[in-house]
């Protein structure tokens, strides 16, 4: 477990995702203005340290390494203690959608500040005096409710290929704590010779592994591709309808996209702030005379494939053989069920589908009438902010945490082979790879001191 | 009803927690009665006859530096020292002695009867007199009471003990004792919630049976060591180990008659160690291990019995005698007496106040091997805190509390009241966190001021102390004052000194950071005043690891806010409706003193701190 000091300098965003024209990204704390200042540049090229409380600041916030432009910004600068913690803050005010959020959001903690735990900046202001006793209750209800929200996206999204790899760099990171500590702690007793150039070669490798999930995270599909999207329901159901409805619904961004397959096209489809990638919109739009020819066999490719799965069924017509075939298909997939024509007479069978795929959520929609299209866009938030989306190859949507202990656990494992290229004594490298072994520890919600003592145990003939 | 007399304070123990117990109580002022079963087994060494190692050399050095006895003790009466752990860094480097057992105890005897306001008695404790869930005495075996305001149980492995050595039990305490089978029943009485745990100790065999020709000889350091701060023993006679191994013909005999281990044929039901496995633990755990160390250590100058270190055992003896027999060297070996197991009642270190008092029996504490630890140096150290907190107690003062970033003795307490222990809990110092603060060689820097503030430091050791910390500022300033240039005349001083020259100006202090720069090297180059080689080690190991010190003291620092942060006695957990239910339940029993053994407790997670820091401000905002 670690705790923060307190008076470091925290950011979050500060919006609810996804919703809003505009997001905000709030900086708190002694150097939030400094640390702005080295990803904002303001137009009149004057920085907000040299700026008075209450401005608002227009410029673009762009990556200092790569002097990318990332987005347009109005940063809101409100010196302690005149502001909602009392401390120095930065509001950065950008456009909203996932994406400009999150890249802001990952430079900060690149250049210093720490992710804000929840409810943080509500305790800040407490702790510094700022809101008074009544709503002390209503901050730790706020924490409550954060932390179990974060708690559920986190464990929802370490399931697979992620966590093991953490665990995999755990377990060999035990390892040699646990050699070195059994040596340390039991000079006399036949603990083998450690050889530290050897040690140095595996610490390389988990370094690389750390970097290559960084990088991945970095890339994960979320932030740069998407959330991989099927439509998928037997020809004539309506997908075309819904594909269009979707990019047409208000703030809607579409961007064609060769796809990796030959005769594929995929499309962006950014639903309130989710990027969706729809699968093989080529084939749906081909609609109209070869029209929604894709048949079962495809969809079940593109249920594998997929994160996210919209299955449409027909509500005025009785369940077809293909029909069952897409429940048999999605019944683990944890998909939507999305009823169309739900302005015509109803004729299917919901209650078998209800039985078959009790997991999913059944909307009505009409794609005529433009009904229920609100309640199936709430859905699949719902799905992606809760933690319910489960990936393919382990990426991660809450992955700036993740990102953010990687790279310190990457810092540590750098610092211990400073050390052993020095000659510092094992006994001082050994704090290094149990920062590293502890950060690591956080991701996956594992940090037990007791674990290294059983290993040394488990391992070493020790006794008198 | 007889009351046979009146004491602030009674000890039950006169083992290494006992005696330390009875010493601090007695040395800060408070009448104290130190009971043993046996006078002529004061300060026992049942097991290795050794004192010291990595944590608990480290755990001698702090008692040492609050005022306790036993690194005094070891200084006048070992027979062999060596600093452990020499190649690796400043923090885990140890001191270990090898003991005379007998000379030991009766040194320490001798220390006890001569304590003013210290009562040494003879006599077995059957019961402790509790009312209205306070302390009020205890009742001897013989009938007759003792009043008094604060017991400090120190029992050691003597509570309902038992001793094992292959199908042969019987009721014992170590070595031929009686074991205290009524007290047990007494401490159930009064509501302490016991546990049941198990060690076991190897063969004596007989010195003129052993042949040292095939074994290595293990001999002491040249430069004589001392555990405690006011010793000044340059030279000393020392007595060599010898160092030889088992075999495959050992372990076939084990193997063949595993059957007959009492671990095997459900005689023992205690918790033994896993750091001290027996030597058939050791060969059904690691069965790929061709062969085991053995070291064979002296018991004392007067005596032929030679402790087989690693070989601990409750086999039949017929199975000793056999297995003994394969080791080299030993072919010919008498066992004076044979390795066994002993079971014991100790209880569950999570009923007791960082002060190591009960939390539910005002005046009751505990200390060593009855709160579930193992080792002498364990039970010393408790021994010591318990006795200077059940003064503190009497005295109406604030229990002393050391915490993990200040000793070992801090790091132990905490475990053992926070997190309880399943085994016989030992010190290692990979259970420090902060182990480069926490280093034996500046157990004094650390401790004495607060050994001082209890009244358990003596004029002429603070007086060492303040003179020692002194001289450290003294030269570390003037270190740091003086600035070299890289003229020509400089680089010339360094190279006639055989150091490397300088490119750029730097402080002393600076140049001492280089690996190959000692303080003597400079002092010789730049005519720097003559000091200790303590006060050198000091200066340099402050200079070399400033950056890693620094880290851990910025770590140090975080946390302090939450250890400093008090929990109010009275709060009432089930009132945060925020806590998850886990949370609630544990910090209802363990009762934290801080937010920060708060957030030690297992279960206990970073929100749940958050959320009662935030009740915290709230109570305190409530009641001011």
């Amino acid at each position: 477990m670690v705790y923060k000091e307190k008076n470091d300098t925290i950011a979050a965003i500060a919006t609810p995702l996804g919703e809003g024209g505009i997001g905000v990204i709030r900086v708190s704390g002694a150097d939030s203005i400094q640390m702005v200042d080295k990803i904002f540049l303001a137009a009149n090229k004057r920085a907000l340290a040299d700026r008075r409380s209450y401005r608002a600041v227009y410029g673009k916030i762009s990556d200092p390494k790569t002097k990318n432009i990332i987005d347009e910004v109005i940063c809101i600068l409100m010196r302690e203690p005149h502001s909602y913690t009392k401390e120095n803050v930065v509001e950065i005010q950008c456009h909203g959608g996932i994406m400009p959020l999150r890249k802001i959001l990952s430079l900060l903690l690149e250049w210093g500040a720490r992710l804000a735990e929840p409810g943080e900046f509500t305790k800040r202001a407490f702790l510094n005096g700022r809101i008074d006793l009544a709503q002390a209750q209503a901050v730790m209800d706020i924490i409550k409710a954060k932390t179990d929200a974060s708690l559920r996206v986190a464990t929802g999204h370490l399931s697979g290929y992620f966590s093991s790899n953490i665990r995999q760099i755990r377990d060999a990171l035990l390892e040699m704590i646990a050699h070195y500590e059994a040596a340390i702690d039991f000079p006399e007793e036949e603990v083998d010779n450690i050889d530290n150039i050897q040690v140095m070669e595996r610490i390389e490798e988990l370094k690389v592994k750390i970097n290559t999930m960084i990088s991945s995270a970095k890339t994960g599909r979320i932030l740069n591709e998407g959330l991989v999207t099927a439509i998928v329901g037997k020809p004539n159901v309506g997908k075309s309808s819904l594909l269009n409805r979707l990019l047409h619904s208000d703030r809607a961004i579409v961007t064609d996209v060769p796809g990796t397959t030959r005769d594929s096209i995929e499309e962006y489809v950014d639903v309130d702030g989710i990027p969706l990638r729809i699968i093989d919109t080529a084939g749906i739009r081909q609609t109209d005379d070869e029209v929604e020819k894709i048949g079962v066999d495809k969809a079940r490719s593109y249920i594998e494939r997929a994160d996210l799965v919209l299955a449409l069924f027909d509500g005025a017509k009785a369940m077809t053989a293909e029909d069952t075939k897409i429940i048999e298909l999605i019944r683990k997939k944890n998909a939507v069920v999305v009823i169309n024509k739900s302005d015509l007479v109803q004729n299917l069978d919901e209650s078998y589908i209800r039985k078959q795929c009790s997991d999913s959520k059944i909307i009505h929609i009409s794609t005529i009438q433009e009904e229920g299209i609100k309640e199936l866009v709430e859905t699949i938030k719902e799905k992606v902010y809760a933690g319910n989306v489960v990936y393919n190859e382990g990426e991660f949507v809450n992955n700036i945490y993740q990102l953010e202990a990687l790279k310190k656990a990457g810092q540590h494992l750098e610092d211990a082979m400073k050390s052993l290229d020095n000659d510092i004594p094992e006994d001082l490298v050994v704090i290094d790879l149990r920062s590293a072994w502890e950060k690591l520890g956080d991701i996956i919600g594992d940090t037990v001191n007791e674990d290294i003592i059983d290993e040394i145990f488990s391992r070493f003939c020790i006794g008198k | 009803m007889f009351i046979a007399g009146d004491y602030d304070i009674i000890i039950i123990g006169a083992g290494h927690a006992g005696v330390e117990a009875g010493l601090a109580a007695a040395r800060i002022g408070c009448k104290t009665m130190l009971t043993t079963l046996n006078m002529d087994n004061i300060a026992l060494m049942p097991c290795n006859p050794s004192v010291g190692g990595p944590a608990k050399g480290h755990l001698v050095r702090e008692l040492d530096a609050l005022g306790g006895e036993m690194g005094v003790n070891a200084d006048k009466t070992c027979i062999q020292f060596r600093m452990l752990n020499t190649s690796k860094g400043p923090a885990v480097q140890a001191l270990r002695a090898q003991a005379d057992k007998k000379v030991y105890q009766f040194s320490m005897k001798e220390t006890c009867e001569n304590q003013d306001n210290l009562d040494v008695k003879q006599l077995l404790v059957e019961k402790i007199l509790v009312e209205n869930g306070k302390v009020t005495g205890v009742q001897i075996e013989t009938g007759e009471i003792y009043t008094c305001r604060c017991v400090v149980l120190a029992s050691g492995t003597y509570l309902r003990g038992r001793i094992i050595i292959g199908e042969k039990t019987y009721e014992g305490g170590p070595i031929g004792q009686r074991a205290a089978v009524a007290l047990s029943q007494s401490l159930k009485e009064i509501g302490v919630k016991l546990m049941r745990f198990k060690t076991g100790t190897p063969a004596r065999v007989d010195k003129r049976t052993l042949d040292f020709t095939k074994m290595q000889i293990q001999p002491g350091d040249d430069e004589a060591r001392n555990f405690s701060f006011m010793s000044d023993e340059r030279t000393r006679d020392q007595v060599p180990c010898w160092l030889t191994y088992t075999n495959e013909r050992t372990h076939k005999i084990l193997r063949d008659n595993i059957d007959r281990a009492p671990m095997a044929n459900g005689i023992i039901e205690g918790v033994g160690p896993r750091y001290c496995p027996s030597i058939e633990t050791k060969i059904i755990r690691f069965p790929d291990k061709d062969r085991h160390q053995l070291f064979i250590e002296p018991e004392g100058l007067h005596t032929n019995e030679m402790y087989v270190q690693g070989m601990s055992t409750s086999m039949p003896v017929d199975v000793q005698f056999e297995f003994l027999k394969t080791i080299p060297g030993m072919e010919n070996v008498k066992i004076m007496r044979p390795g066994y197991a002993i079971e014991y009642d100790c209880l569950d270190p999570l009923q007791l106040q960082p002060s190591l008092e009960h939390k539910n029996i005002e005046g009751f504490f505990s200390a060593g091997q009855s709160n579930g630890t193992s080792g002498y140096e364990e039970a010393a150290a408790q021994g010591l805190m318990a006795g200077i907190n059940a003064a503190m107690k009497v005295k109406g003062h604030e229990p002393l509390i050391l915490k993990r970033s200040e000793a070992y003795i801090g790091v132990l307490i905490d475990d053992l009241v926070t997190k309880g222990t399943q085994e016989p809990y030992r010190m290692m110092t990979s259970r420090a966190e902060y182990r480069l603060l926490l280093r034996q060689d500046n157990a004094d820097m650390r401790l004495t001021e607060k050994g001082r503030q209890v009244g358990l430091v003596s004029d002429a050791r603070y007086d060492r102390y303040l003179a020692k910390k002194g001289k450290i500022n003294e030269i570390k300033a003037l270190l740091k004052d003086k600035k070299i240039n890289p003229s020509r005349e400089i680089n010339e001083l360094l190279k006639e000194n055989g150091l490397e020259e300088i490119k750029s100006s730097t402080t002393l202090y600076d140049l001492l950071k280089r690996k190959d720069i000692g303080y003597r090297e400079l002092a010789r180059a730049f005519s720097l005043p003559n000091i200790t080689n303590e006060v050198v080690k000091q200066i340099e190991t402050d200079a070399v690891y400033e950056g890693y010190i620094n880290k851990q003291e910025e770590q140090v620092q975080r946390m302090e806010k939450l250890e400093n942060r008090r929990m109010p006695a009275d709060i009432d957990y089930t009132k945060i409706s925020n806590l998850r239910d886990e949370s609630i339940e544990k910090l209802n029993k363990i009762r934290p003193i801080s937010l920060g053994q708060a957030a030690r407790i297992s279960g206990v997670s970073p929100a749940d701190i958050s959320i009662l820091l935030i009740y915290l401000e709230q109570y305190g905002r409530r009641t001011v």
